[in-house]
């Protein structure tokens, strides 16, 4: 019988495997940034190891940090100044390369590792932060970790692990005009629920996934998570090749011709068999925005908010009604006309070059609603400046966002992106959990245009109607 | 890590499905740089009214269930983000077990990495257990890991004699020796060091 992807991944990385134990998998890459990793560093302190292998270790700042243009470090808040001032000290101290916010290079963990080509087909990346699923679509096998498991490998380059089970995500047809991979991952962790993928390891397939570019790839993989699953994955192929080659850390001259006969063998075998398959077509799906207060509790644009009295599981319908109190919305309401307050475009999911393009193409010769505040958050310093040199800067200042620095921001609202108590937040991230992007906000999650949509109409917008 | 052997406590009953790691601990603790301090920010949108004060109605503030040590909750517990500082806020708090019907992949394993035991239990146990702590809860609940069981000591009460059980869990047998040791994976790493060389050297990293 032939082997997943996942499996050859898996196998060719695990160096010991003692019965009854789980087995200890080698990290080819590891991520690092200042939230999760200083109590991680103060173990190996503690012990007095150093880390193994710096060259294979990767810091950068994003969670703490604020995105305001010029925001000096004087005045950050103390909290996010000494989580950074200590991942300083800690990578200096232990020879890990930081890209630092001083630096041009600096961004968000899961945009930066990609553009630097750190990310590559084949291998095993970790990071203390669970959208490291995001790497997963150049067909490495890539999960996030806690802070402890951070500590491991930053001693031993290794990890324990059991290994995950399969899931074929399988995506036919072409999506239509307007429907992008967000809404296929929407649509995808809809059908599936928030812990549908717990203990498996989802590879998507299908010629609607192979149709996209890196970004929207990795949009996809990025919220494997939010489905419950361990990683995502996506077999590499000529776009992943093309993404990689030239950037700084991809392989050269004839490493290259070697790296790239290795990374097409890295594909399931024909007669691979899943542990389990859903299979979605791509051309029946729309625009997708969720009503809840987790990512399952998504619906096409066109249609309503569930009602209670639909749901056959008493589980269920409790997690509808308290989301729905929470979001203040009402069974059986549309979706489309919600009002929204706050337009959040940015986050590891959706701040690619690509995304902006996306929203600014929108945003063009529009205006956002007079009660909206919108934002625009690059991804990393890179998006930032492409974004500037084709002048998307100005086309979303001319329509009334506010163009910001690199950061994850109001994501996870560490820093002082916060939603006001009860405001809608048409967002383009990942996580519509209660207060998540501040005390009492209620996020929508949607497509970059979708949320560009929004923000011009005040509301929830097909955005097909304006394309 | 704290050793694991058995626990015998009563149980604060949160009837919540897909309860996240925002919800155990909110963005706003994670600026620590040090482990400390978790156990004020656990649960704190539910805990505590905006103003600070603490909020009635949420389970965690009321009396009858002050110094529980387990916790039971609706399925997937623990979804969305990786922070260990979910985990350190339940065990700084008091908690040293949690029973869920599902558990997120990395808050499990997270849990078992500082000596917190979470209980994979049917839906429908869990939903008898909830009721009984809720209605009654004095109830104490024991779980003995090495026998890998959940069982109600005040069975001759009469509340509870209607609750089958002893239940059995499953917990992974290497995962199981280091929760009853407290022992860490870091040990078992460092001890494999020649692998971990040969296999670099052999795949020329
Ligand atoms: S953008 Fe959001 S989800 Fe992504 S790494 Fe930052 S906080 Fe996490």
């Amino acid at each position: 019988m032939g082997k997943t992807l996942f499996e050859k991944i898996w196998d060719a990385h695990v160096i010991a495997q003692d019965e009854g134990a789980p087995a200890v998998l080698y990290i080819d890459a590891h991520l690092v940034h200042e939230v999760t990793s200083p109590q991680a560093f103060a173990t190996l302190r503690e012990r007095g190891l150093p880390v193994r292998r710096p060259d294979r270790t990767f810091a950068t700042m994003d969670h703490a940090i604020p995105t305001r243009i010029g925001a000096v470090e004087l005045d950050w808040p103390d909290d996010a100044a000494t989580q950074v001032r200590t991942l300083r000290q800690n990578c200096a101290d232990f020879d890990v390369p930081l890209f630092d916010i001083e630096g041009d290079i600096q961004g968000i963990v899961h945009v930066i590792g990609p553009e630097l080509g750190v990310t590559q087909p084949g291998m095993t990346i970790v990071c203390g932060d669970s959208h490291t699923s995001t790497h997963g679509a150049f067909g490495a096998l890539a999960f996030g970790i806690g802070t402890s498991e951070v500590g491991h490998v930053l001693a031993t380059q290794c990890l324990m692990q059991k290994q995950a089970k399969t899931f074929a995500i399988n995506v036919d047809g072409a999506l239509g005009h307007g429907v992008t991979a967000k809404d296929i991952i929407l649509a995808v962790i809809a059908k599936n629920g928030a812990g549908g993928g717990v203990g498996y390891v989802f590879e998507y397939r299908g010629e609607a996934i192979r149709a996209l570019d890196m970004a929207s790839r990795m949009t996809i993989c990025n919220m494997s998570i939010e489905g419950g699953a361990r990683a995502g994955l996506i077999a590499p192929d000529e776009t992943t090749f093309e993404y990689i080659k030239g950037r700084t850390y991809a392989p050269k001259g004839d490493a290259w011709d070697r790296a790239v006969a290795h990374w097409r063998t890295l594909k399931s075998d024909e007669d691979a068999v899943f542990d389990r398959e859903l299979t979605l077509d791509a051309s029946a799906l729309e625009p997708m925005v969720t009503y809840g207060t987790n990512p399952g509790q998504g619906v096409p644009v066109t249609r309503q908010v569930p009602r209670a009295s639909d749901l056959d599981d008493p589980a269920e319908r409790r997690s509808l009604q308290n989301a729905l109190e929470y979001m203040g919305l009402t069974e059986g309401q549309p979706i489309e006309g919600q009002h929204v307050d706050i337009v959040f475009i940015g986050s590891c999911t959706n701040s690619r070059i690509e995304d902006l393009r996306a929203a600014a193409a929108i945003a063009r010769g529009r205006r956002v609603a007079n009660h909206v505040e919108a934002l625009v958050v690059p991804g990393s310093k890179a998006v930032k400046a492409q974004a500037e040199a084709e002048g998307l800067d100005r086309v979303f200042s001319e329509a009334g966002f506010e163009w910001r620095g690199a950061g994850c921001s109001m994501c996870l609202a560490m820093n002082d992106d916060k939603a006001g108590e009860g405001k809608y937040v048409a967002s383009t991230s990942n996580r519509n959990f209660m207060g998540r992007q501040g005390p009492g906000s209620r996020s929508l999650l949607m497509s970059p245009i979708m949320a560009a949509a929004a923000a011009v109409n005040g509301c929830v917008t097909d955005v097909r109607e304006i394309l | 890590m704290q050793p694991f052997t058995t626990l015998t406590s009563t149980a604060l009953p949160l009837r919540t499905e897909n309860v996240d790691t925002d919800q155990i601990i909110p963005a706003r603790y994670l600026t620590a740089v040090t482990q400390e301090g978790m156990g004020d920010g656990l649960f704190s949108w539910w805990r505590y009214a905006r103003d600070g004060s603490p909020n009635p109605d949420f389970v965690l503030n009321q009396p009858q269930y002050r110094g529980s040590k387990i916790l039971v909750a609706g399925r997937n517990f623990g979804i969305g983000s990786s922070r260990e500082h979910a985990v350190w806020a339940l065990t700084q708090y008091g908690f040293r077990a949690v029973i869920s019907p599902a558990f997120a992949d990395i808050f499990y394993n997270n849990s078992l990495k500082n000596g917190l035991l979470p209980i994979r239990m049917p839906e429908e146990t869990v939903g008898r257990l909830l009721d009984l702590v809720e209605e009654v809860p004095r109830t104490s609940i024991c779980i003995d890991l090495p026998t890998q069981s959940v069982t109600l000591p005040d069975l001759n009460d009469d509340t509870v004699r209607n609750l089958e059980g002893p239940w059995s869990f499953d917990i992974d047998p290497f995962r199981k020796q280091c929760l009853l040791r407290g022992l860490d994976d870091l040990g078992y790493l460092l001890d494999k060091e020649e692998r971990i060389s040969a296999f670099e050297a052999a795949a020329s990293y």
